[in-house]
């Protein structure tokens, strides 16, 4: 397989595409280098992972010549490396395409996107991501990790001169490292006395249930924070909107999905067989996070840090998804485990393609407006009319609407939920319907928010000058929109034949490939075939959907011109009567969830509303102060980042010691590690 | 062979017949809701045919829109109606010999439902008045909570009857029969709740108001007119009888006719449907003369209610089934 040759070498070019970003970074020339050479090393790794997917699966190997002397280090190509291969690499075409369109055009507006600050780090940041997926060993999965970790805090601090974005790289840097550091634990606990820490050693290796337990709460906690599972999310809407939008659009969309991959990785195959309340913590966190994350993104009035609490309630449903997958698994019913792992993976996807395109959207905006906050956008639909319905279908898609892709993962995901009466346990049977539930709140919670973004973004009348004189943004730009548009339609009308591409790492994890009932045609439908006693006659077809619903709007769009006069008068908008006071009058964002945040809100997040009228003849103007607070943020995050900062003071002092100190120092740390290897041996 | 043809001809035959079906007895079903409820009142009303009347002058009459708005607001209506039409296709009401049953069950209707709401939604916000984004933004929370009680309820007959397939739980309950439980009626009970929101029938919304203070539906397409509120209008319409007949095919599908059936289970699934939906069209009158609108606020515990009843109509059939 010739294709697969070429990763190796598309790694490595991302390495050096980094320190070519770092000469003259300001010349367009390098700009073009380095996003073309990403896209180009992208696209050849989007290529591979399809060869590897459409091939006969396997595993496929490449000895690479670093590592430790006694760990030979091996780029490995698995099925489920290779799916979310084709994630990463997919978003990082289109994120690479929307970079150079995005830096010419702030480099004209001047809204100060720095190149020096983004083109060195960029292709290393992805570099990151993809070792991450195609380490074979503990060590250079960790080196990718940190690769990642620290090249996208450095794209966090972009823009460093803007002080909430200097905070923001702070909280990310200490959470970066929190999971770094668990995870290093979690590979240590796997490997065991033995020490070995290739992933053949650790699948190979018996693991006693105490030890993968403890493996499993690590690696949920370390991949869970990097993903934004509750409570650990709330750096993710803290540093994904402080980076350029290209970048947002990765952390967002794909690097919170490498996350989840080493949560797969460890769980489904290096912790060894599973125990139901690994599945059942995965189902407990997952739902709340889904619920919480998309309730507090109502109630943003800054476009990306809306979509960055979005990906937290996605990242949640993803892992309800794996939740139900491991219980499944755990109770040895394969075939449900099968679709409850297609439908995760299925979603992982769907967000990867919507949430980097709602995030190019929001770049879109900000180039065009310069502003980022809902309340002073409005009526963008006229001055961006090529943005503005691609957008559309990144806000349709992420609310499940058929025939999009939103929708066929989401099904799926409730054809999963559905089957838990199947399950042994009545615990989990039970479990199963008030995560169902807690999944239908959220999708529905999903659906009002991105009425609301859309609505308050692009719909009614623009509420700043910036927002009335917006200009469309360039073709660069556009192109990069299109692609993921076109594909969240492409996956939403054709699920069946995407699945089909998930069948190796369905089977290499869970046991068993997803079984269609639809047999040939199975690309034309989404029909989980039953297992056993349980669940049948289920299906859907996008495709059929989307077929109808043209055919029938074609219909009646022949049936109204046959009987009514096509003609349309313009006029003043009608408003009951009332005479129009000017865009001021429309709903804002913060109007807009006020009976959301009335119903939903005043409990977990404190939300209240104090409003202060003046009396009648007063001159001062009205004032209403809206508040909430994250619980997670003031009982954990907050305590954890002020006692690193009260740590980092203290070490600080040891910058400062003489000679005769730091020598003091090591010979107290020698006597001390002799004396705990005398005491363990 | 010819057999399954034929069948699958005729299948393709009742799903045309359906979607004719519903679009002829939406605007019906309405006129005669409007007929009792005048009658209860005292009034004498317009005739039951009025709806059609009222389609046919605005189809007619000439389309204003407002200065502002977008290439969205004149789709909105097509789009709007297409999926109602489409969802209400999907529901049995004759028979469940229908070609379309295997395309969308139950959730993909909830789906459809969805689709719909969110476009009228963004119509209403599109031209930047205070009306539109007061009705979208109680639309969003009355959906909110909505949805989930219907997909709860959903949980719970897809669970008692193995499918979410429409079709295949009417014909199970029609087939096996599913005795009377008390998930069946948690879950009738919190489904009448969730339809009564989302039809914007009082007491959570009036139709047949323009007053700011309680308006939800009719401040969404306040803009709308000629052909273009023609087609609302005909959606809302469409919608009632959606969820009429949904709770009819799922709780009362006695009289449906199944594939294979002959011509008399038709005549007869035809007319117990009319008798069914009568029943329920005096049922809703009578209920929306005795009860009176809820403040907008008082609609999220109305709700909140619903979807714990639908919860709980879920949890009680684990625990009768263990018993």
């Amino acid at each position: 397989m010739p294709a697969l040759q070429f990763v190796l070498p598309s790694l490595l070019l991302l390495l050096t595409l980094g320190g070519i970003g770092a000469v003259r970074p300001r010349s367009p020339r390098t700009a073009l280098i380095v996003y073309g050479g990403t896209a180009a090393c992208c696209a050849v790794l989007v290529l591979a992972a399809l060869v590897h997917l459409l091939g006969q699966g396997g595993v496929w190997r490449m000895p690479v010549p670093v590592g430790l002397p006694w760990l030979r280090s091996e780029l490995v190509l698995d099925a489920l490396s290779a799916v979310f291969l084709l994630m990463v690499n997919l978003a990082g075409v289109t994120a690479s395409l929307f970079g150079w369109g995005y830096g010419r055009a702030q480099a004209g507006s001047g809204h100060g996107l720095e190149p020096g600050r983004v083109l060195p780090a960029f292709p290393l940041f992805l570099a990151g991501m993809n070792l991450v997926l195609l380490a074979s060993d503990a060590f250079l999965f960790l080196v990718g990790w940190e690769f990642m970790s620290l090249t996208s805090w450095l794209l966090v601090l972009a823009n460093h001169r803007e002080a909430g974005n200097r905070e923001a790289g702070r909280i990310y840097l200490i959470m970066a490292s929190f999971g770094t550091m668990v995870l290093l634990l979690c590979f240590g606990v796997l490997a065991g006395s033995a020490g070995g820490y290739g992933f053949d050693d650790i699948r190979a290796a018996p693991h006693d249930p105490l030890a993968a337990g403890l493996a499993v709460m690590l690696v949920v906690l370390g991949a869970g924070s990097k993903a934004g599972l509750a409570p650990l999310h709330v750096w993710l809407p803290l540093a994904h909107p402080a980076a350029p939008s290209h970048v947002s659009a990765l952390m967002s969309g794909v690097m919170t999905k490498v996350a989840l991959y080493a949560l797969v990785r460890v769980l489904f195959d290096l912790a060894g067989t599973p125990d139901w309340w690994w599945g059942g913590v995965l189902l407990a966190l997952g739902s709340a996070t889904a619920v919480l994350g998309i309730l507090y993104a109502l109630m943003q009035d800054e476009m990306k840090r809306l979509l960055a609490y979005s990906t937290v309630e996605n990242i949640g449903v993803i892992s309800v998804g794996l939740g139900l997958a491991l219980v499944f698994k755990a109770d040895g019913q394969q075939g449900v485990a099968a679709i409850a792992f297609s439908a995760a993976l299925l979603h992982a996807l769907n967000h990867s393609l919507y949430k980097t395109l709602l995030f190019y959207g929001a770049g879109a905006v900000l180039t065009a407006t310069g502003q980022g906050g809902l309340n002073r956008l409005g009526g963008l639909i006229h001055r961006l009319p090529r943005t503005a319905p691609l957008v559309l279908v990144g806000a349709a898609a992420i609310s499940a609407l058929p025939p999009l892709n939103g929708f066929a993962s989401e099904w799926l995901l409730f054809q999963a939920v559905l089957s838990g009466p199947q399950l042994g346990l009545w615990e989990m049977k039970v479990a199963t319907m008030v995560v169902g539930v807690a999944l239908a709140l959220a999708a529905a919670l999903t659906a009002a928010c991105f009425l609301r973004f859309y609505g308050i973004v692009f719909l009614g009348r623009p509420r700043s000058p910036a927002a009335a004189q917006a200009r469309e943004v360039g073709p660069a730009m556009l192109l990069a929109m299109l692609l993921p548009a076109a594909l969240c339609l492409l996956v939403g009308v054709l699920p069946g034949s995407v699945l089909a591409l998930f069948g190796d790492a369905a089977a290499g994890m869970v046991g068993t490939p997803m079984d269609s009932r639809a047999g040939t045609l199975a690309w034309m439908w989404l029909a989980p075939a039953a297992p056993g006693d349980g669940f049948g006659g289920n299906s859907y077809s996008g495709l059929f959907v989307l077929g109808l619903t043209a055919a029938l709007t074609v219909l009646l769009r022949l049936l109204i011109v046959r009987t009514s006069d096509a003609a349309v008068r313009r006029g003043e908008p009608w408003g009951c009567g009332h005479p129009d006071v000017g865009p001021v009058a429309q709903y804002s964002g913060d109007s807009f969830s006020q009976p959301l945040r009335r119903v939903f809100a005043a409990g977990v997040f404190a939300a209240r509303e104090r409003v202060d009228m003046p009396e009648p003849g007063e001159m001062r103007p009205a004032r209403l102060e809206i508040r909430s607070s994250d619980p997670a943020w003031t009982w954990l995050i907050d305590p954890l980042c002020r006692a690193v900062g009260w740590l980092a003071d203290k070490v600080n002092g040891m910058q400062f010691l003489t000679i005769r100190h730091y020598l003091t120092l090591m010979f107290g740390a020698l006597v001390f590690l002799l004396t705990v290897v005398a005491v363990v041996k | 062979m010819s057999g399954q043809v034929s069948e699958a001809a005729l299948a393709v035959l009742f799903q045309c017949v359906q979607m004719l079906v519903v679009l002829a007895l939406a605007p019906l079903l309405t006129g005669v809701v409007r007929g009792i409820k005048a009658r209860l009142q005292g009034r004498r009303g317009p005739p039951v045919l009025q709806p059609y009347r009222a389609l046919l002058r605005l189809t007619r009459k000439e389309a204003v829109v407002a200065e502002n708005a977008s290439w969205l607001f004149r789709a909105t209506p097509y789009i709007v109606f297409t999926m109602l039409w489409l969802a209400a296709g999907l529901v049995p009401t004759f028979t469940t010999a229908l070609a379309l049953a295997p395309v969308a069950d139950l959730i993909a209707l909830v789906a459809l439902l969805t689709t719909a709401r969110f476009f009228t939604g963004l119509a209403a916000m599109d031209i930047g008045t205070a009306f539109g984004g007061l009705g979208a933004s109680r639309e969003a929370m009355i959906s909110a909570l909505a949805e989930p009680a219907m997909l709860a309820v959903i949980f719970t007959l897809a669970i008692l009857l193995q499918t979410t397939s429409l079709a295949a739980i009417v014909d199970g309950t029609l087939g096996q029969g599913v005795g009377l439980r008390v998930s069946l009626a948690l879950g009738l009970i919190s489904l009448i709740m969730v339809a009564i929101a989302e039809a914007g029938r009082i007491p959570v919304d009036n139709p047949a108001t323009h007053l700011e203070l309680t308006m939800v539906h009719e401040a969404m397409v306040l803009e709308y007119s000629g052909r273009h509120l023609a087609l609302m209008e005909a959606a809302g319409m469409l919608r009632l009888l959606l969820f009429m007949a949904l709770i009819l095919c799922v709780f009362v599908p006695w009289g449906i006719a199944q594939p294979g059936d002959g011509p008399t289970a038709w005549a007869i699934g035809l007319g117990s449907f009319l008798g069914k939906l009568l029943a329920a069209a005096v049922a809703l009158a009578l209920f929306e003369t005795t009860v009176a609108k809820m403040r907008v606020f008082r609609v999220g515990e109305f709700l909140g209610g619903a979807l714990l009843l639908g919860l709980l109509a879920a949890i009680f059939l684990f625990v009768s089934t263990a018993l």
